[in-house]
Protein backbone atom coordinates (compact mmCIF):
# COMPACT_ATOMS: atom_id res chain seq x y z
CA UNK A 1 0.00 0.00 0.00
CA UNK A 2 2.76 2.48 0.59
CA UNK A 3 3.69 2.97 -2.58
CA UNK A 4 0.75 3.05 -3.98
CA UNK A 5 -0.33 5.48 -1.32
CA UNK A 6 3.26 7.58 -2.08
CA UNK A 7 2.68 7.88 -5.47
CA UNK A 8 -1.08 8.96 -5.32
CA UNK A 9 0.13 11.88 -2.73
CA UNK A 10 2.61 13.18 -5.05
CA UNK A 11 0.12 13.74 -7.57
CA UNK A 12 -2.20 14.96 -5.24
CA UNK A 13 -2.04 16.11 -1.92
CA UNK A 14 -5.44 17.67 -1.17
CA UNK A 15 -7.43 14.01 -1.49
CA UNK A 16 -8.96 13.19 1.53
CA UNK A 17 -8.58 9.56 3.73
CA UNK A 18 -11.71 8.27 2.94
CA UNK A 19 -11.00 8.72 -1.08
CA UNK A 20 -7.74 6.93 -0.52
CA UNK A 21 -9.51 3.90 1.25
CA UNK A 22 -11.84 3.75 -1.52
CA UNK A 23 -8.84 3.91 -4.40
CA UNK A 24 -6.57 1.46 -2.30
CA UNK A 25 -8.67 -1.06 -1.13
CA UNK A 26 -8.01 -0.59 2.42
CA UNK A 27 -9.65 0.78 5.48
CA UNK A 28 -9.68 4.91 6.66
CA UNK A 29 -7.97 4.29 9.86
CA UNK A 30 -5.18 2.23 7.74
CA UNK A 31 -4.73 5.10 5.70
CA UNK A 32 -4.38 7.57 8.49
CA UNK A 33 -1.90 5.08 10.51
CA UNK A 34 0.16 4.57 7.01
CA UNK A 35 0.43 8.62 6.79
CA UNK A 36 0.99 8.98 10.19
CA UNK A 37 4.26 6.98 10.12
CA UNK A 38 5.16 8.68 6.65
CA UNK A 39 5.25 11.98 8.28
CA UNK A 40 6.84 10.97 11.40
CA UNK A 41 9.87 9.22 9.21
CA UNK A 42 9.82 12.27 7.45
CA UNK A 43 9.21 10.37 4.29
CA UNK A 44 6.54 12.58 3.57
CA UNK A 45 8.11 15.90 4.51
CA UNK A 46 5.41 18.41 3.59
CA UNK A 47 2.28 19.44 1.02
CA UNK A 48 2.78 21.73 -1.16
CA UNK A 49 1.26 23.29 -4.31
CA UNK A 50 2.17 23.85 -7.53
CA UNK A 51 1.43 27.25 -8.63
CA UNK A 52 1.94 29.14 -12.14
CA UNK A 53 2.72 32.64 -11.02
CA UNK A 54 3.44 33.72 -14.52
CA UNK A 55 -0.42 33.51 -14.79
CA UNK A 56 -0.89 36.04 -11.50
CA UNK A 57 0.09 39.80 -11.14
CA UNK A 58 3.15 38.79 -8.80
CA UNK A 59 6.44 39.44 -10.18
CA UNK A 60 8.63 36.45 -9.55
CA UNK A 61 12.28 35.79 -11.16
CA UNK A 62 13.71 32.16 -10.86
CA UNK A 63 17.30 31.18 -10.86
CA UNK A 64 19.39 28.41 -11.01
CA UNK A 65 23.36 29.20 -9.17
CA UNK A 66 25.73 26.58 -10.00
CA UNK A 67 28.11 26.95 -6.89
CA UNK A 68 31.65 25.49 -6.38
CA UNK A 69 32.91 25.54 -2.93
CA UNK A 70 35.49 24.15 -0.81
CA UNK A 71 33.92 21.22 1.12
CA UNK A 72 35.10 21.61 5.32
CA UNK A 73 36.86 19.26 7.32
CA UNK A 74 35.00 16.99 9.23
CA UNK A 75 31.70 18.07 7.36
CA UNK A 76 31.92 17.77 4.24
CA UNK A 77 29.56 20.16 2.18
CA UNK A 78 26.96 20.23 4.59
CA UNK A 79 28.30 22.94 6.68
CA UNK A 80 27.96 25.35 3.95
CA UNK A 81 25.24 23.81 2.26
CA UNK A 82 23.35 25.06 5.51
CA UNK A 83 24.55 28.35 5.49
CA UNK A 84 23.20 28.98 2.24
CA UNK A 85 19.42 27.32 2.40
CA UNK A 86 18.55 28.55 5.16
CA UNK A 87 18.08 32.18 3.35
CA UNK A 88 14.01 31.92 3.05
CA UNK A 89 14.83 33.17 -0.73
CA UNK A 90 16.64 29.57 -1.25
CA UNK A 91 13.60 27.01 -2.52
CA UNK A 92 16.27 24.27 -2.93
CA UNK A 93 19.76 23.13 -2.76
CA UNK A 94 21.32 19.81 -4.37
CA UNK A 95 24.93 18.37 -4.03
CA UNK A 96 25.37 17.87 -7.72
CA UNK A 97 28.41 15.29 -8.87
CA UNK A 98 30.42 16.73 -12.09
CA UNK A 99 31.66 20.35 -12.63
CA UNK A 100 30.48 22.14 -9.53
CA UNK A 101 29.40 20.91 -6.14
CA UNK A 102 25.97 22.81 -4.67
CA UNK A 103 23.12 23.82 -7.11
CA UNK A 104 20.84 26.44 -5.64
CA UNK A 105 17.46 27.37 -6.64
CA UNK A 106 16.61 31.08 -6.03
CA UNK A 107 13.47 32.91 -6.07
CA UNK A 108 13.08 36.58 -5.82
CA UNK A 109 11.08 39.65 -7.03
CA UNK A 110 13.24 40.82 -9.54
CA UNK A 111 16.71 40.53 -11.34
CA UNK A 112 18.04 43.14 -9.28
CA UNK A 113 17.18 41.19 -6.23
CA UNK A 114 18.69 37.99 -7.53
CA UNK A 115 22.04 39.49 -8.48
CA UNK A 116 22.66 41.10 -4.99
CA UNK A 117 21.56 37.80 -3.33
CA UNK A 118 24.63 36.38 -5.20
CA UNK A 119 26.97 39.30 -5.01
CA UNK A 120 26.31 40.35 -1.34
CA UNK A 121 25.11 37.00 0.11
CA UNK A 122 26.66 34.05 -2.06
CA UNK A 123 29.88 34.97 -3.31
CA UNK A 124 30.88 36.70 0.15
CA UNK A 125 30.69 33.27 1.92
CA UNK A 126 34.47 32.09 2.39
CA UNK A 127 33.80 28.21 0.94
CA UNK A 128 32.35 29.43 -2.06
CA UNK A 129 34.99 29.60 -4.78
CA UNK A 130 32.47 30.79 -7.69
CA UNK A 131 29.49 31.11 -8.61
CA UNK A 132 27.27 30.53 -12.38
CA UNK A 133 23.97 32.12 -12.44
CA UNK A 134 21.50 31.19 -15.15
CA UNK A 135 17.93 32.81 -15.25
CA UNK A 136 15.02 30.51 -15.58
CA UNK A 137 12.67 32.37 -18.70
CA UNK A 138 9.86 29.66 -18.83
CA UNK A 139 8.60 26.88 -17.18
CA UNK A 140 7.33 23.99 -19.31
CA UNK A 141 7.21 20.99 -16.81
CA UNK A 142 7.75 21.54 -12.73
CA UNK A 143 7.44 18.46 -10.65
CA UNK A 144 6.10 16.23 -13.16
CA UNK A 145 3.23 18.13 -13.75
CA UNK A 146 3.11 19.98 -18.01
CA UNK A 147 2.55 23.71 -16.77
CA UNK A 148 0.13 25.20 -19.69
CA UNK A 149 -1.29 21.72 -20.77
CA UNK A 150 -5.11 21.88 -21.53
CA UNK A 151 -6.33 17.88 -21.35
CA UNK A 152 -8.02 17.31 -24.14
CA UNK A 153 -9.50 13.64 -25.00
CA UNK A 154 -8.86 13.06 -28.67
CA UNK A 155 -10.63 9.47 -28.43
CA UNK A 156 -13.87 8.76 -30.85
CA UNK A 157 -16.39 9.35 -27.85
CA UNK A 158 -18.08 5.59 -28.41
CA UNK A 159 -15.85 3.02 -29.45
CA UNK A 160 -16.70 -1.00 -28.83
CA UNK B 1 -28.57 -1.48 -62.38
CA UNK B 2 -29.04 -5.20 -60.05
CA UNK B 3 -27.88 -5.04 -57.12
CA UNK B 4 -24.32 -5.20 -56.35
CA UNK B 5 -24.33 -6.49 -52.31
CA UNK B 6 -23.39 -9.06 -50.77
CA UNK B 7 -26.49 -10.99 -49.15
CA UNK B 8 -24.45 -12.78 -46.81
CA UNK B 9 -23.10 -8.78 -45.59
CA UNK B 10 -26.29 -7.17 -45.97
CA UNK B 11 -27.54 -9.62 -43.35
CA UNK B 12 -25.09 -9.25 -40.99
CA UNK B 13 -26.42 -6.78 -38.01
CA UNK B 14 -24.76 -3.24 -37.85
CA UNK B 15 -23.04 -2.45 -34.49
CA UNK B 16 -25.22 -1.69 -32.35
CA UNK B 17 -22.83 0.98 -30.60
CA UNK B 18 -22.82 2.78 -34.18
CA UNK B 19 -26.11 4.52 -33.42
CA UNK B 20 -25.69 5.60 -30.38
CA UNK B 21 -22.08 6.98 -31.57
CA UNK B 22 -24.19 9.16 -33.74
CA UNK B 23 -26.22 10.52 -30.96
CA UNK B 24 -23.50 11.08 -28.48
CA UNK B 25 -21.14 13.19 -31.15
CA UNK B 26 -24.02 15.67 -32.05
CA UNK B 27 -24.03 16.11 -28.01
CA UNK B 28 -21.41 19.35 -26.97
CA UNK B 29 -20.59 18.77 -23.75
CA UNK B 30 -21.59 15.07 -22.61
CA UNK B 31 -19.73 13.24 -20.59
CA UNK B 32 -18.67 9.87 -22.58
CA UNK B 33 -17.94 6.43 -20.22
CA UNK B 34 -18.12 4.58 -23.59
CA UNK B 35 -14.80 4.51 -24.59
CA UNK B 36 -13.28 1.06 -25.44
CA UNK B 37 -9.50 2.44 -25.01
CA UNK B 38 -7.05 3.34 -22.52
CA UNK B 39 -6.87 7.18 -21.86
CA UNK B 40 -2.97 7.04 -21.38
CA UNK B 41 -0.83 8.01 -24.52
CA UNK B 42 1.44 5.87 -25.30
CA UNK B 43 4.70 5.72 -23.13
CA UNK B 44 6.87 8.17 -24.49
CA UNK B 45 9.72 5.63 -25.34
CA UNK B 46 7.60 3.66 -27.19
CA UNK B 47 6.35 7.07 -29.34
CA UNK B 48 10.32 7.96 -29.08
CA UNK B 49 10.94 4.72 -31.31
CA UNK B 50 8.53 4.95 -33.48
CA UNK B 51 9.78 8.07 -34.51
CA UNK B 52 13.53 6.87 -34.16
CA UNK B 53 12.79 4.10 -36.89
CA UNK B 54 11.47 7.03 -39.59
CA UNK B 55 13.78 8.90 -38.85
CA UNK B 56 16.19 5.75 -39.66
CA UNK B 57 14.29 4.93 -42.74
CA UNK B 58 12.37 2.03 -41.54
CA UNK B 59 9.77 2.75 -43.83
CA UNK B 60 9.52 -0.73 -45.90
CA UNK B 61 7.33 -3.68 -45.75
CA UNK B 62 8.37 -6.14 -42.88
CA UNK B 63 8.54 -10.12 -43.74
CA UNK B 64 4.55 -11.11 -43.69
CA UNK B 65 4.83 -12.88 -40.22
CA UNK B 66 6.37 -9.28 -38.84
CA UNK B 67 9.55 -8.34 -38.12
CA UNK B 68 11.93 -11.12 -36.64
CA UNK B 69 12.96 -9.16 -33.79
CA UNK B 70 9.24 -8.47 -32.89
CA UNK B 71 8.41 -12.00 -33.28
CA UNK B 72 11.31 -12.81 -30.49
CA UNK B 73 10.23 -10.50 -28.23
CA UNK B 74 6.57 -11.81 -28.22
CA UNK B 75 7.58 -15.10 -27.84
CA UNK B 76 9.86 -14.48 -25.12
CA UNK B 77 6.95 -12.27 -23.21
CA UNK B 78 4.16 -15.48 -23.91
CA UNK B 79 7.32 -17.48 -22.36
CA UNK B 80 7.66 -14.95 -18.92
CA UNK B 81 3.95 -14.61 -19.08
CA UNK B 82 2.80 -17.81 -19.48
CA UNK B 83 5.38 -20.33 -19.32
CA UNK B 84 4.41 -21.17 -22.47
CA UNK B 85 6.91 -21.56 -25.69
CA UNK B 86 5.81 -19.94 -29.24
CA UNK B 87 8.65 -20.64 -32.16
CA UNK B 88 9.10 -17.38 -33.12
CA UNK B 89 9.66 -18.49 -36.65
CA UNK B 90 6.64 -20.50 -36.94
CA UNK B 91 3.97 -20.21 -34.10
CA UNK B 92 3.65 -16.28 -34.02
CA UNK B 93 1.99 -14.03 -36.70
CA UNK B 94 1.90 -10.27 -36.48
CA UNK B 95 -1.61 -8.68 -37.49
CA UNK B 96 -3.35 -5.56 -37.86
CA UNK B 97 -4.41 -5.00 -34.02
CA UNK B 98 -6.25 -8.69 -32.10
CA UNK B 99 -9.10 -7.46 -34.49
CA UNK B 100 -7.41 -9.03 -37.35
CA UNK B 101 -5.76 -12.00 -35.81
CA UNK B 102 -9.64 -12.77 -35.13
CA UNK B 103 -10.76 -12.90 -38.44
CA UNK B 104 -8.11 -14.34 -40.26
CA UNK B 105 -7.59 -17.18 -37.27
CA UNK B 106 -11.26 -18.16 -38.00
CA UNK B 107 -11.36 -18.16 -41.60
CA UNK B 108 -7.83 -20.64 -40.88
CA UNK B 109 -10.17 -23.12 -39.68
CA UNK B 110 -13.89 -22.91 -40.50
CA UNK B 111 -15.06 -24.56 -43.12
CA UNK B 112 -18.89 -24.21 -44.40
CA UNK B 113 -21.61 -25.32 -42.01
CA UNK B 114 -18.84 -25.40 -39.17
CA UNK B 115 -19.52 -24.70 -35.51
CA UNK B 116 -18.70 -21.73 -33.72
CA UNK B 117 -19.24 -21.41 -30.00
CA UNK B 118 -19.64 -17.71 -28.97
CA UNK B 119 -19.98 -16.76 -25.50
CA UNK B 120 -21.63 -13.39 -24.70
CA UNK B 121 -21.61 -10.49 -23.56
CA UNK B 122 -18.33 -10.34 -25.41
CA UNK B 123 -16.90 -8.13 -28.02
CA UNK B 124 -18.99 -7.45 -30.75
CA UNK B 125 -16.85 -8.49 -33.88
CA UNK B 126 -16.66 -12.28 -33.20
CA UNK B 127 -20.00 -12.99 -34.36
CA UNK B 128 -19.71 -11.44 -37.77
CA UNK B 129 -16.54 -12.53 -38.15
CA UNK B 130 -17.26 -16.42 -37.81
CA UNK B 131 -20.52 -15.55 -40.24
CA UNK B 132 -18.28 -14.01 -42.36
CA UNK B 133 -15.69 -16.87 -42.37
CA UNK B 134 -18.85 -19.36 -43.03
CA UNK B 135 -19.78 -20.98 -39.53
CA UNK B 136 -22.84 -21.21 -38.15
CA UNK B 137 -22.66 -19.37 -34.70
CA UNK B 138 -23.81 -21.23 -31.44
CA UNK B 139 -24.06 -18.23 -28.77
CA UNK B 140 -23.56 -18.74 -24.83
CA UNK B 141 -25.78 -16.45 -23.26
CA UNK B 142 -23.01 -16.22 -19.90
CA UNK B 143 -24.81 -15.33 -16.67
CA UNK B 144 -24.95 -12.44 -14.11
CA UNK B 145 -24.90 -14.47 -11.24
CA UNK B 146 -21.94 -16.75 -12.07
CA UNK B 147 -20.22 -13.23 -12.59
CA UNK B 148 -19.94 -13.97 -16.30
CA UNK B 149 -17.79 -16.86 -16.20
CA UNK B 150 -18.34 -19.59 -18.89
CA UNK B 151 -19.44 -22.49 -17.09
CA UNK B 152 -18.78 -26.27 -18.09
CA UNK B 153 -22.38 -27.22 -18.69
CA UNK B 154 -23.14 -24.12 -20.59
CA UNK B 155 -19.93 -25.17 -23.18
CA UNK B 156 -21.26 -28.92 -22.78
CA UNK B 157 -24.68 -27.87 -23.72
CA UNK B 158 -24.02 -25.83 -26.66
CA UNK B 159 -21.29 -28.36 -28.41
CA UNK B 160 -22.77 -30.68 -31.36
CA UNK B 161 -20.94 -33.08 -33.79
CA UNK B 162 -20.19 -30.05 -36.05
CA UNK B 163 -18.55 -27.33 -33.16
CA UNK B 164 -15.03 -26.61 -34.28
CA UNK B 165 -14.05 -23.25 -32.26
CA UNK B 166 -14.47 -22.37 -28.86
CA UNK B 167 -13.81 -18.70 -28.66
CA UNK B 168 -12.83 -17.43 -25.25
CA UNK B 169 -13.24 -13.64 -24.22
CA UNK B 170 -11.38 -13.34 -20.97
CA UNK B 171 -10.91 -11.05 -19.58
CA UNK B 172 -13.98 -9.62 -20.97
CA UNK B 173 -14.88 -6.76 -22.28
CA UNK B 174 -17.93 -5.70 -21.55
CA UNK B 175 -17.97 -7.46 -18.36
CA UNK B 176 -14.65 -7.12 -17.17
CA UNK B 177 -15.32 -10.53 -15.49
CA UNK B 178 -11.85 -13.19 -15.75
CA UNK B 179 -12.06 -16.67 -15.93
CA UNK B 180 -9.35 -18.35 -13.44
CA UNK B 181 -6.96 -21.63 -13.60
CA UNK B 182 -9.67 -23.36 -11.71
CA UNK B 183 -12.17 -22.58 -14.52
CA UNK B 184 -10.23 -22.76 -17.09
CA UNK B 185 -9.03 -26.65 -16.53
CA UNK B 186 -12.44 -27.36 -16.46
CA UNK B 187 -13.28 -26.52 -19.80
CA UNK B 188 -10.10 -27.43 -21.20
CA UNK B 189 -10.74 -30.86 -19.69
CA UNK B 190 -14.14 -30.78 -22.11
CA UNK B 191 -11.64 -29.08 -25.30
CA UNK B 192 -9.84 -31.87 -25.23
CA UNK B 193 -12.78 -34.36 -24.69
CA UNK B 194 -14.79 -33.41 -27.58
CA UNK B 195 -12.06 -32.52 -29.63
CA UNK B 196 -12.40 -28.53 -30.46
CA UNK B 197 -10.17 -25.91 -30.83
CA UNK B 198 -10.10 -22.61 -28.92
CA UNK B 199 -9.60 -18.93 -29.99
CA UNK B 200 -8.84 -17.09 -26.73
CA UNK B 201 -8.30 -13.60 -26.89
CA UNK B 202 -6.38 -11.87 -24.26
CA UNK B 203 -6.07 -8.55 -25.36
CA UNK B 204 -6.71 -7.76 -21.70
CA UNK B 205 -4.59 -9.91 -20.34
CA UNK B 206 -2.46 -7.03 -18.88
CA UNK B 207 -5.15 -5.79 -16.89
CA UNK B 208 -5.98 -8.02 -14.05
CA UNK B 209 -7.02 -6.94 -10.80
CA UNK B 210 -6.48 -10.25 -8.30
CA UNK B 211 -4.29 -12.97 -9.61
CA UNK B 212 -2.06 -12.54 -12.97
CA UNK B 213 -3.99 -13.83 -15.90
CA UNK B 214 -3.75 -17.47 -16.90
CA UNK B 215 -3.83 -18.06 -20.56
CA UNK B 216 -5.60 -21.49 -21.32
CA UNK B 217 -2.46 -22.21 -23.85
CA UNK B 218 -0.36 -22.72 -20.69
CA UNK B 219 -2.15 -25.69 -19.56
CA UNK B 220 -1.61 -29.44 -20.15
CA UNK B 221 -2.16 -30.53 -23.52
CA UNK B 222 -3.79 -27.19 -24.67
CA UNK B 223 -1.21 -24.87 -26.88
CA UNK B 224 -1.88 -28.03 -29.49
CA UNK B 225 -5.62 -26.87 -29.43
CA UNK B 226 -5.55 -23.00 -28.75
CA UNK B 227 -4.72 -19.64 -30.81
CA UNK B 228 -3.88 -17.39 -28.30
CA UNK B 229 -4.37 -13.50 -29.37
CA UNK B 230 -3.06 -10.67 -28.13
CA UNK B 231 -1.90 -7.15 -29.11
CA UNK B 232 -0.54 -4.10 -28.38
CA UNK B 233 -3.35 -1.48 -27.78
CA UNK B 234 -4.91 -2.15 -24.04
CA UNK B 235 -1.71 -3.21 -21.82
CA UNK B 236 0.49 -0.48 -23.95
CA UNK B 237 -2.44 2.36 -24.72
CA UNK B 238 -1.76 1.60 -28.32
CA UNK B 239 -4.73 1.43 -29.67
CA UNK B 240 -4.05 3.68 -32.80
CA UNK B 241 -0.15 1.63 -34.24
CA UNK B 242 -3.14 -1.56 -34.96
CA UNK B 243 -1.22 -3.79 -33.99
CA UNK B 244 -1.86 -7.47 -32.56
CA UNK B 245 -0.74 -10.77 -33.00
CA UNK B 246 -1.62 -14.59 -32.77
CA UNK B 247 0.35 -17.71 -31.58
CA UNK B 248 -0.71 -21.05 -32.20
CA UNK B 249 0.10 -24.33 -33.80
CA UNK B 250 2.64 -24.01 -36.83
CA UNK B 251 0.15 -25.28 -39.28
CA UNK B 252 -2.96 -22.65 -38.57
CA UNK B 253 -0.47 -19.64 -38.50
CA UNK B 254 0.24 -20.75 -41.75
CA UNK B 255 -2.68 -20.53 -42.97
CA UNK B 256 -3.17 -17.44 -41.30
CA UNK B 257 -0.04 -15.82 -41.76
CA UNK B 258 -1.23 -16.81 -45.81
CA UNK B 259 -4.58 -15.00 -45.58
CA UNK B 260 -2.86 -12.33 -43.58
CA UNK B 261 -0.06 -12.13 -47.13
CA UNK B 262 -2.76 -11.51 -49.50
CA UNK B 263 -4.96 -9.48 -47.83
CA UNK B 264 -3.06 -7.00 -45.51
CA UNK B 265 0.72 -8.38 -46.38
CA UNK B 266 2.14 -6.92 -43.35
CA UNK B 267 1.46 -4.96 -39.85
CA UNK B 268 2.72 -1.30 -40.22
CA UNK B 269 6.63 -1.11 -39.57
CA UNK B 270 6.83 1.81 -37.79
CA UNK B 271 4.20 0.05 -35.03
CA UNK B 272 6.23 -2.94 -35.01
CA UNK B 273 9.28 -0.99 -34.53
CA UNK B 274 7.79 0.65 -31.69
CA UNK B 275 6.21 -2.78 -30.24
CA UNK B 276 9.69 -4.44 -29.58
CA UNK B 277 10.49 -1.88 -27.00
CA UNK B 278 7.32 -1.70 -25.29
CA UNK B 279 8.18 -5.54 -24.76
CA UNK B 280 11.36 -4.81 -24.11
CA UNK B 281 11.08 -2.40 -21.30
CA UNK B 282 7.31 -2.02 -20.86
CA UNK B 283 6.11 -3.74 -17.83
CA UNK B 284 7.06 -0.82 -15.65
CA UNK B 285 4.63 1.70 -17.61
CA UNK B 286 1.92 -1.12 -17.57
CA UNK B 287 2.29 -1.54 -13.91
CA UNK B 288 1.59 1.91 -13.45
CA UNK B 289 -1.34 1.70 -15.92
CA UNK B 290 -2.54 -1.15 -14.22
CA UNK B 291 -2.65 -0.05 -10.82
CA UNK B 292 -4.41 3.43 -12.27
CA UNK B 293 -7.03 1.75 -13.28
CA UNK B 294 -7.00 -0.84 -9.86
CA UNK B 295 -8.09 2.54 -8.59
CA UNK B 296 -10.69 3.73 -10.70
CA UNK B 297 -12.44 0.27 -10.70
CA UNK B 298 -12.30 0.39 -6.96
CA UNK B 299 -13.83 4.11 -6.69
CA UNK B 300 -16.50 2.59 -9.58
CA UNK B 301 -17.70 0.14 -7.22
CA UNK B 302 -17.85 2.07 -4.22
CA UNK B 303 -19.64 4.66 -6.21
CA UNK B 304 -22.19 2.04 -7.29
CA UNK B 305 -22.26 0.33 -3.35
CA UNK B 306 -23.73 3.57 -2.66
CA UNK B 307 -26.07 4.16 -5.09
CA UNK B 308 -26.98 0.73 -4.56
CA UNK B 309 -26.75 -0.22 -7.87
CA UNK B 310 -26.30 -3.63 -8.74
CA UNK B 311 -23.09 -4.55 -9.91
CA UNK B 312 -20.98 -7.77 -9.37
CA UNK B 313 -17.39 -7.23 -9.01
CA UNK B 314 -15.02 -7.51 -12.09
CA UNK B 315 -11.51 -8.30 -11.90
CA UNK B 316 -10.15 -7.35 -15.86
CA UNK B 317 -10.12 -5.17 -18.20
CA UNK B 318 -11.31 -0.92 -17.69
CA UNK B 319 -15.51 -1.99 -17.75
CA UNK B 320 -17.60 -2.44 -14.92
CA UNK B 321 -20.93 -4.05 -15.89
CA UNK B 322 -23.56 -2.87 -13.63
CA UNK B 323 -27.44 -4.13 -13.41
CA UNK B 324 -30.31 -1.62 -14.22
CA UNK B 325 -33.43 -4.21 -14.37
CA UNK B 326 -34.47 -2.47 -11.05
CA UNK B 327 -35.99 0.44 -13.08
CA UNK B 328 -37.99 -1.69 -15.74
CA UNK B 329 -36.07 -0.23 -18.86
CA UNK B 330 -34.13 -1.42 -21.64
CA UNK B 331 -30.66 -0.74 -21.37
CA UNK B 332 -31.03 1.09 -24.92
CA UNK B 333 -33.96 3.41 -22.88
CA UNK B 334 -31.88 4.48 -20.32
CA UNK B 335 -28.58 4.44 -21.87
CA UNK B 336 -30.53 7.23 -23.80
CA UNK B 337 -32.43 8.64 -21.16
CA UNK B 338 -29.29 8.92 -19.01
CA UNK B 339 -27.58 10.65 -22.23
CA UNK B 340 -30.54 13.05 -22.58
CA UNK B 341 -30.99 14.37 -19.14
CA UNK B 342 -27.50 13.86 -17.62
CA UNK B 343 -25.59 13.99 -20.45
CA UNK B 344 -23.63 11.12 -19.64
CA UNK B 345 -22.96 8.66 -22.06
CA UNK B 346 -22.73 4.92 -21.38
CA UNK B 347 -23.04 1.74 -23.84
CA UNK B 348 -26.10 -0.43 -23.68
CA UNK B 349 -24.87 -4.11 -22.76
CA UNK B 350 -27.40 -5.18 -25.87
CA UNK B 351 -24.79 -3.68 -28.17
CA UNK B 352 -22.54 -6.90 -27.34
CA UNK B 353 -24.72 -9.58 -26.93
CA UNK B 354 -29.03 -9.69 -26.50
CA UNK B 355 -28.45 -11.91 -23.49
CA UNK B 356 -27.11 -8.09 -22.11
CA UNK B 357 -29.71 -6.53 -21.69
CA UNK B 358 -30.83 -4.44 -18.77
CA UNK B 359 -26.88 -4.06 -18.09
CA UNK B 360 -24.30 -1.35 -18.77
CA UNK B 361 -21.20 -1.25 -20.39
CA UNK B 362 -19.42 1.57 -18.09
CA UNK B 363 -15.55 2.34 -18.98
CA UNK B 364 -13.20 3.60 -16.31
CA UNK B 365 -10.67 4.72 -19.10
CA UNK B 366 -11.02 7.78 -17.62
CA UNK B 367 -9.45 10.40 -15.18
CA UNK B 368 -10.95 10.10 -11.51
CA UNK B 369 -12.03 13.92 -12.02
CA UNK B 370 -14.04 12.65 -15.16
CA UNK B 371 -15.32 9.78 -13.54
CA UNK B 372 -16.33 11.65 -10.25
CA UNK B 373 -18.60 14.07 -12.37
CA UNK B 374 -19.75 11.38 -14.14
CA UNK B 375 -20.55 9.18 -11.22
CA UNK B 376 -22.51 12.02 -9.24
CA UNK B 377 -24.71 12.60 -12.73
CA UNK B 378 -25.28 8.84 -13.02
CA UNK B 379 -26.57 9.14 -9.26
CA UNK B 380 -28.97 11.68 -9.56
CA UNK B 381 -30.43 10.11 -12.12
CA UNK B 382 -30.92 7.08 -10.56
CA UNK B 383 -31.98 8.61 -7.54
CA UNK B 384 -34.75 10.67 -10.05
CA UNK B 385 -35.89 7.32 -11.39
CA UNK B 386 -36.37 5.88 -8.12
CA UNK B 387 -38.49 8.52 -7.38
CA UNK B 388 -41.01 8.19 -10.38
CA UNK B 389 -41.53 4.76 -9.25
Amino acid sequence: MRDELLSILEKNSRIDFKELAVLLGVTEEQVLEEISKLEKENIICAYHTLINWEKTDIEKVSALIEVKVTPQRGQGFDRIAERIYNYPEVKSVYLISGGYDLLVTLEEKSLKEIAAFVSDKLSTLDSVLSTATHFILKKYKDHGTIINKAAKDEREVITP
Amino acid sequence: MKNFLSQRVVDIKPSGIRKFFDIVSEMKDAISLGVGEPDFDTPWFIRDEGIYSLEKGKTFYTSNAGLKALREEISAYIKRTQGVDYSPDDEIVVTVGGSEAIDIGLRAVIDAGDEVIIPQPSYVSYEPCATLAGAKTVIINLQAQNEFKLQPQELLNAITDKTKVLILPYPNNPTGAILERENLEKIAQIVKEKDILVMSDEIYSELTYKDKHVSIASLDGMKERTILINGFSKAYAMTGWRLGYACGPAPIIAQMTKIHQFAIMCAPTTSQYAAVQALKKGDEEVAKMRSSYNQRRRFLMEAFKEMGLECFEPYGAFYVFPCIKEFNMTSEEFATRLLMEEKVAVVPGTAFGDCAEGYLRISYAYSLDNLKIALSRIKNFVQRLRNEN
